[in-house]
């Protein structure tokens, strides 16, 4: 143990608590006894005192009984010969005419956790379930669950399951909620406690009487039960109704849950009970406990994204307060973005404004990407903002409003002009490397509208030597070749000089410029209730990422030039060992021309009746989406639009030509758990040819398959 | 179900470990220490994961009080559970700090083996608990009610006025022993008030969240009554009174409340168990019944070379009968501020250049209502640009205005019934806190 002296410690106590000077002093002899679990509780291991400890437990002072207790139940594994000694007292004391004594000593006894207890706890622990006083039948209801996980090999028990399922109608109300609890650790293996007709309304006429904790326990054993019918479904909504405004937290989180489960068929009842609940959630996004805060507000997130309009009129409490710790800041800069409307645009701007120079740059930077975020409906006002950020010549923001031009101009093409016309004269104060690529990667699409965009090449091209980035290398290159081809005088020069400096490198591949469409279909879903409701009011919501708000760039890098260029290789040395030439011709000769644009697409989609719907049965690939697009390449099917890697329902639509019909399809994994539900694949085609819709699934599968085998 | 539940220090010193369920080792509070303190402080540290394992923890009174769990129970429960510890401590121990935690762990492990059983929340009521806990409250220092720090300046001010002590409650309820001084009853009327005022001058959000907590050290009360403002009106639409009436848009209460004459006559019945307890919350957004309570006129120009002159003339617009005490005001400057002089109103006010946060701080101990002080402050910012003025603000002011509220809500009056014999003193307390309160420039 890392304590310095603590052999001497032990041998100190032990000679004291053997004393018998000390032994007949009580004061004394306590004090000691709380020496010794006070250095359990540092780590020390006093385990050397058990027999001076179990000695101690024989005696009428309650509190050093607890304390022995709990330094009994500590080392009860390493020293089973000794805790016999104890049982002698404990049994004693189960049979004393006081009910805490005997709480006390039959809760310990059932804590002792150690092979061959279970002989001498039975006994007692029967007496306790018929006990007269409460507090025994409470410890006597969970010490059953405590000896079931004791013998876990002996087969349940069927009397205590019965009499457990008896005492549900015990008086007490911890008592019947303690029975839950034990009912469902015993009967584990089977599934749980079974809670039928009779039960689920016994307890809800009993939610009135129990503590908040205990409500909301009970709330949680009650999304087992479904209703018979819909009148009984009403008149359960009717009598949970009152607890949806609980001020108790947990109780409004589980009533909530509840109430969206139930009512899974009745989506406007859904949507009501929603509207109900956010007041009271809206108080746990402001209560005092950071901690509350913090988890109201990412439940807050999940009912955003079915429910956007609902908190768009409370933006203001999603504002960050200036003490706030920034993981909430984060979140709620992040619910700012979500519930954005044509009312509150302009204020939520403007406070985001404020942010985009606080001292924290993770901060700043986030707050950047988050107008870029909204740029996308509300484009021109975000540019104004960006714009005037850029006048602050500082680097950290210079950089990540960059990023965000990129990625502005990637998904709404319309605010290119005067992207451009901003970017002029950034390239001095942007340092990192993210941020040059945005840059760079400006330069090569758009170059054509900024003037000053060779000069600017040339600049990075004679400090290439002092560049360490490689991303930014290729970014270059990629760069002074687009632009090259539009303004030939200019750059001819300098971009025999880079192709002199870099000529190992041959590899550049030109990316879309843009990737405008695909609204309609990808956009923003509204998602059902049905998909986050599972882990509604569980720790999920508040662990699912690990990372601050969406990074800057990982929305938006699969059209940078170096993860084209990088992802195919990854992708390919596993695909080349499993296709030979005559499977990437495929047997049906599928092509990838003529190249279908996003609006035809989209229009053909919504167009056509759907020909298959099939749940493939396993989880889409956990590789990126790009390897995904890369793979699909090689056997001649087109990505032609994917969801982020991140994002759940996660979806691709994939079309290909093969033998004069075109088939388009769109993968889809719904839900959370990539190990529940499998992915489903939906397909339209045109015009119809079943053999060819066979052939296409099946190819389909089988590069699914081989990119789950690749990153598993 | 809880695994385990800890204590540890900031420096990650064990103060309280109790293992409900044997599911894990001793090694869970090294892996959770480990993982706290790898925090950069962008991640959500709330919830952590490890192996299977899910740590949840909050901070209270610079300890971390956590609980492990291998199960996916609901956040909010374990949340609460936490705080509600961190209360019930407070309630016992008088006051929430290392030391205490220290002197009284046979306490809080009594109190821990009687609020959880094998993972599962029992009970956390203080009626319920005081009839199982057995150990006495070691206090750090003996109890006065009058303590130094309330003592006004010529020792007089403060045994006239009928004002509580505010550290009367930071004393440990004494269940078993009901001889000492335990005849009192606190209730306080606690805000916290966020605003933000743009640079124009006009409100653009201003909430408050408030709340009626009751601290209670009476052994044996059958009920309370709380009188509020007869013309408190709730909800948007409702209206009581002539004019001027108090409004709130929400309120919640607490389980135990009934609230028979609260319809009527603004009423609160409750039976107060002993400790603290939150009988009422309630919000009010955008609609302030009085005006903000400071405004801010601040002028920042730029002066020759490098200097930049911030003029900052800060209004309470209390009345002048109420003070607004410890006031904070933070103004954000340019990044590459060097130095900074000012001239400020009068000596006990300070002002001071943060460089770590990029802030001048100005703080202000005492402002009476109606009073107007202004400061000026000469920055040297090296390579100082038009944008530069862009960094300064927005301007966030800390504060706390003792014997306000800002919806009005006051409470009529406080019966114990059956009448207490003798010598029970109930204490009524207002407070304002600002939670943030932010003006643009």
């Amino acid at each position: 143990m890392p304590y310095f002296g603590s052999e001497e410690t032990v041998k100190e106590l032990k000679r004291a608590l053997s004393n018998p000077n000390i032994q007949s002093d009580r004061l004394r002899y306590r004090n000691y006894i709380f020496r010794v679990i006070r250095s359990m509780t540092q780590g020390l291991d006093v385990s050397a005192l058990f027999m001076e400890m179990v000695k101690a437990s024989a005696t009428v002072d309650i509190v050093q009984k607890k304390l022995v207790y709990l330094y009994m139940c500590t080392y009860a594994s390493l020293k089973p010969d000794l805790v016999l000694l104890a049982i002698n007292t404990l049994r004693k004391d189960c049979a004393d005419p006081n009910p805490m004594v005997r709480g006390l000593a039959l809760r310990n006894m059932c804590n002792l956790r150690m092979p061959g207890i279970t002989e001498y706890i039975q006994q007692p622990i029967m007496t306790g379930l018929r006990d007269k006083a409460p507090y025994v039948r409470r410890v006597a209801v969970l010490g059953c669950a405590k000896m079931q996980r004791l013998q876990t090999l002996t087969e349940i028990d069927a009397t205590i399951v019965n009499e457990l399922y008896g005492m549900l109608r015990d008086p007490d109300p911890v008592v019947m909620v303690n029975c839950l609890r034990a009912l469902e650790e015993i009967l584990q293996a089977e599934g749980g406690v079974v809670i039928n007709k009779p039960i689920a309304h016994h307890l809800l006429n009993r939610l009135k009487d129990l503590d908040s904790w205990a409500q909301s326990e009970v709330l949680t054993f009650l999304l087992r039960y479904r209703p018979r019918s819909e009148d009984e479904l009403f008149d359960i909504l009717s009598l949970l109704d009152g607890f949806l405004q609980s001020g108790h937290t947990p109780v409004l989180a589980a009533t909530l849950r509840l109430f969206l489960q139930l009512a899974a068929e009745h989506p406007a009842v859904q949507v009501d009970a929603l509207v109900r609940a956010r007041g009271p959630l809206l108080n746990a996004c402001g209560a005092q406990s950071r901690e509350l805060r913090f988890a109201g507000l990412c439940h807050v997130q999940k009912i955003l994204k079915s429910q956007p309009g609902q908190y768009g009129a409370h933006y203001k409490r999603f504002f960050c307060s200036y003490s706030e710790p920034s993981y909430i800041k984060f979140r709620k800069i992040e619910i700012l973005v979500e519930l954005v409307n044509d009312e509150n645009v302009g204020l939520v701007l403007e406070e985001l404004r404020g942010y985009c120079t606080d001292v924290s740059l993770e901060l700043a930077q986030a707050a950047i990407a988050a107008i870029g975020r909204i740029g996308r409906m509300y484009s021109e006002k975000c540019l104004d903002i960006l714009t005037g950020l850029l006048g602050l010549k500082q680097e950290h923001i210079t950089s990540a409003v960059v990023q965000t031009f990129r990625d502005l101009t990637w998904h709404c093409p319309q605010s290119t002009v005067l992207v451009c016309r901003a970017v002029e004269g950034c390239e001095e104060t942007i340092q990192d490397a993210e941020g040059k690529q945005a840059l760079l990667w400006l330069l090569g699409v758009h170059g054509g509208k900024i003037n000053s965009a060779p000069y600017v090449l040339e600049g990075y091209i004679n400090g290439l030597k002092s560049e360490m980035s490689s991303a930014v290398k290729v970014e270059l290159l990629t760069a002074a070749v687009q632009l090259f081809l539009v303004r030939p005088a200019e750059m001819q020069d300098m971009l025999g000089r880079l192709l002199q400096y870099c000529i190992e490198t041959r590899r550049v591949i030109q990316g879309p410029e843009s990737d405008p469409s695909m609204g309609v279909i990808i956009g923003r879903p509204e998602e059902p209730v049905s998909n986050w409701v599972s882990t509604f009011n569980t720790l999920t919501p508040l662990c699912g990422r690990v990372t601050s708000p969406e990074p800057t760039t990982s929305g938006c890098t699969n059209h940078t030039t170096q993860n084209v260029v990088a992802d195919p290789l990854a992708g390919t040395s596993e695909e080349t060992e499993v296709y030979t030439p005559e499977d990437k011709q495929g047997v049906i000769g599928m092509s990838l021309g003529p190249t279908l644009l996003h609006e035809d697409f989209e229009r053909l989609w919504l167009e056509l009746k759907l020909s298959l719907r099939e749940n493939l049965g396993f989880p889409g690939p956990r590789s990126s989406p790009e390897t995904l697009q890369a793979a699909l390449q090689l056997v001649k099917m087109q990505t032609l639009a994917f969801s982020r890697a991140d994002t759940l329902p996660w979806k691709a639509y994939i079309y290909t030509h093969c033998s004069g019909t075109l088939v388009l399809a769109e993968l889809l994994q719904p839900t959370a758990e990539p190990e529940s539900d499998g992915m489903v694949l939906s397909i339209k085609q045109k015009p119809e040819d079943r053999q060819v819709l066979q052939e296409f699934v099946a190819v389909l599968k089988t590069v699914l398959q081989t990119l789950i085998k690749g990153t598993s | 179900m809880i695994s385990q539940v800890f204590i540890l220090t900031t420096s990650g010193d064990h103060l309280i470990y109790k293992d409900f369920r044997g599911e894990a080792g001793v090694d869970a509070i090294r892996t959770f220490y480990e993982a706290v303190t790898a925090l950069s402080g962008d991640q959500p540290p709330v919830v952590m994961s490890h192996k299977g394992m899910h740590f949840v923890h909050v901070k209270q009174g610079g300890l971390y009080w956590a609980a492990s769990t291998k199960s996916n129970p609901s956040p909010f429960t374990v949340i609460e559970f936490l705080n509600r510890l961190a209360a019930l401590t407070k309630d016992y121990c008088g006051s929430l700090s290392e030391k205490s935690v220290r002197m009284n762990f046979a306490l809080i492990y009594e109190l821990l083996d009687e609020m959880v059983d094998y993972g599962y929340i029992q009970t956390t009521s203080t009626d319920m608990l005081k009839n199982f806990i057995q150990t006495e409250t070691m206090s750090s220092k003996p109890f006065s009610l009058f303590e130094l720090g309330n003592v006004g300046l010529f020792g007089a001010e403060t045994q006239q006025s009928k004002v509580a002590p505010s550290a009367a409650t930071s004393r440990p309820l004494m269940f078993t022993r009901g001889d000492q001084g335990g005849n009192e009853i606190f209730v306080d009327v606690i805000e916290r008030l966020s605003v933000i005022i743009g640079s124009n001058g006009v409100v653009m959000k201003a909430d408050i969240e408030g709340e009626i907590r009751v601290k209670c050290y009476l052994p044996g009360c059958s009920e309370m009554r709380i009188g509020l403002n007869e013309e408190l009106s709730i909800g948007k639409s409702q209206l009581r009174g002539y004019g001027m009436a108090v409004r709130m848009d929400e309120c919640s209460f607490h389980q135990a409340v009934k609230l028979d004459e609260f319809d009527a006559y603004r009423i609160l019945k409750i039976c107060p168990s002993q400790g603290e307890q939150t009988v009422m919350q309630y919000q009010l957004c955008d609609d302030l019944p009085c005006a903000p309570p400071f405004r801010l006129f601040p002028t920042v120009e730029r002066d020759i070379g490098n200097r930049l002159l911030i003029y900052l003339k800060l209004r309470c617009d209390l009345s002048p009968k109420s003070v607004a005490l410890n006031v904070s005001v933070t103004l954000p400057i340019p990044k590459g501020s060097v130095s900074l002089s000012q001239e400020l109103s009068s000596p006990d006010q300070s002002a001071e250049l943060q460089s770590k946060n990029k802030a001048l701080q100005w703080d202000i101990p005492r402002f009476p209502g109606g009073a107007q002080l202004s400061a000026l402050f000469k920055l040297e910012v090296p390579g100082l640009s038009s944008a530069s003025l862009q960094e300064v603000g927005p301007v966030s002011l800390c504060f706390e205005l003792p014997k306000h509220t800002c919806t009005g809500l006051q409470v009529r009056f406080l019966r114990l019934t059956p009448t207490q014999p003798g010598s029970s003193q109930r204490w009524v307390r207002y407070v304002t806190h600002s939670d943030s309160y932010t003006i643009r420039i």
